[in-house]
């Protein structure tokens, strides 16, 4: 079973290829550290108010995603097989439960004036 | 950069390691689906915390039951687990020995018990300060949703020691391989699932 071809491969083109795909793993790292310590500094040490706060960390969390699939799981535009429209697909669907569970339970709540606030 | 074309989720092995490479078309878009899944089984519970998240009925809530800086120490540790799993990727695509490999595997496998460590002290200590899930609603979702995940970690933490099993039992053969490529998507998926959880759940409950 053992692949005794795998070690043999054109080493300049290889060795290239080598540093780019490690050089794509610290940027991730060094992106998604600087877009997890921004938005916990906002929450610890800011005084801003609370839906500026929701909405900035909302799209920070966003970013960081992105960068997630694309430098760690190693997403582009150009895949061979459908696994980005994959991602797309199951972002529509998660937008379509979510929003509209919290879109109805919300209107619930505001109609019965059942506690917002705790 | 841009030109490159992926075959697969997760680091290509290419020309390097042919046969495997080949099977991976399959077998990884296979497991990707599966991950996506997983995706909407969490949006769910998400949706579900975010729903009862004002329903504390008099139990603690939120801010008394938060520590932030447990939560970004658990974030930091998750984020270099993650970091070692892509080094670990590369040296089974580019180191000729499996010593370098296993060393990051085990490095992983440490930064995700120290992870579910600090995750169980802070669940335990909820507990002390009354935030057991029967004591309202949005205690019930909370534990729904975070232990969720912390069972995920310990489950791909699992299946990384019995991976480490498998390298000392059958070498790098094309089924390890692969084995690792999923683990491998596992941990990564699991970090993107985490942030969505200190985003929603700790720095939202904490603004």
């Amino acid at each position: 079973m053992s692949e005794r071809t795998d070690q043999i491969g054109d080493r300049p083109a290889g060795l290239e290829l080598q540093r780019r795909e490690f050089y794509s793993y610290v940027s991730g790292v060094v992106l998604a550290l600087i877009l997890t310590l921004v938005p916990f500094g906002l929450v610890h040490f800011g005084h801003a108010p609370v839906t500026t706060v929701y909405w900035v960390i909302g799209c920070l969390a966003f970013v960081q995603m992105i960068v997630h699939f694309r430098f760690f799981l190693h997403i582009g535009f150009r895949q061979k097989r459908e696994d980005l429209q994959l991602i797309l697909f199951s972002a529509v669907l998660l937008i379509i439960m979510i929003g509209g569970t919290v879109w109805i339970m919300g209107s619930l709540a505001g109609r019965m004036m059942l506690p917002l606030q705790p | 950069m841009s030109q490159e074309v992926f075959h697969y989720p997760g680091l290509n092995l290419g020309k390097a390691h042919p046969r495997t490479h080949a099977i991976a078309q399959t077998t990884i878009f296979g497991f990707w689906v599966f991950l996506m899944s997983d995706a909407i089984l969490f949006g769910l519970v998400f949706s579900s915390y975010v729903t009862s998240v004002h329903a504390t009925a008099g139990a603690p809530g939120p801010k008394q039951l938060f520590d932030i800086t447990s939560v970004f120490a658990e974030t930091l540790l998750l984020l270099a687990s993650s970091f070692t799993f892509g080094m670990a990727s590369l040296s089974m695509k580019y180191s000729h020995s499996k010593r370098r490999l296993v060393g990051w595997l085990v490095l992983t496998l440490v930064l995700g018990a120290g992870f579910l460590g600090l995750e169980t002290h802070d669940f335990l200590t909820m507990v002390a300060k009354g935030g057991a899930p029967e004591h309202s609603g949005f205690l019930s979702a909370f534990w729904d949703l975070v232990p969720l995940h912390g069972l995920h970690v310990t489950g791909g933490s699992i299946w990384l020691i019995c991976l480490l099993g498998q390298i000392k039992r059958y070498g790098l053969d094309t089924r390890t391989k692969l084995d690792i490529m999923r683990l491998a998507l596992f941990w990564h998926f699991l970090d993107i699932v985490w942030i969505a959880i200190f985003t929603v759940v700790y720095l939202a409950g904490l603004a």
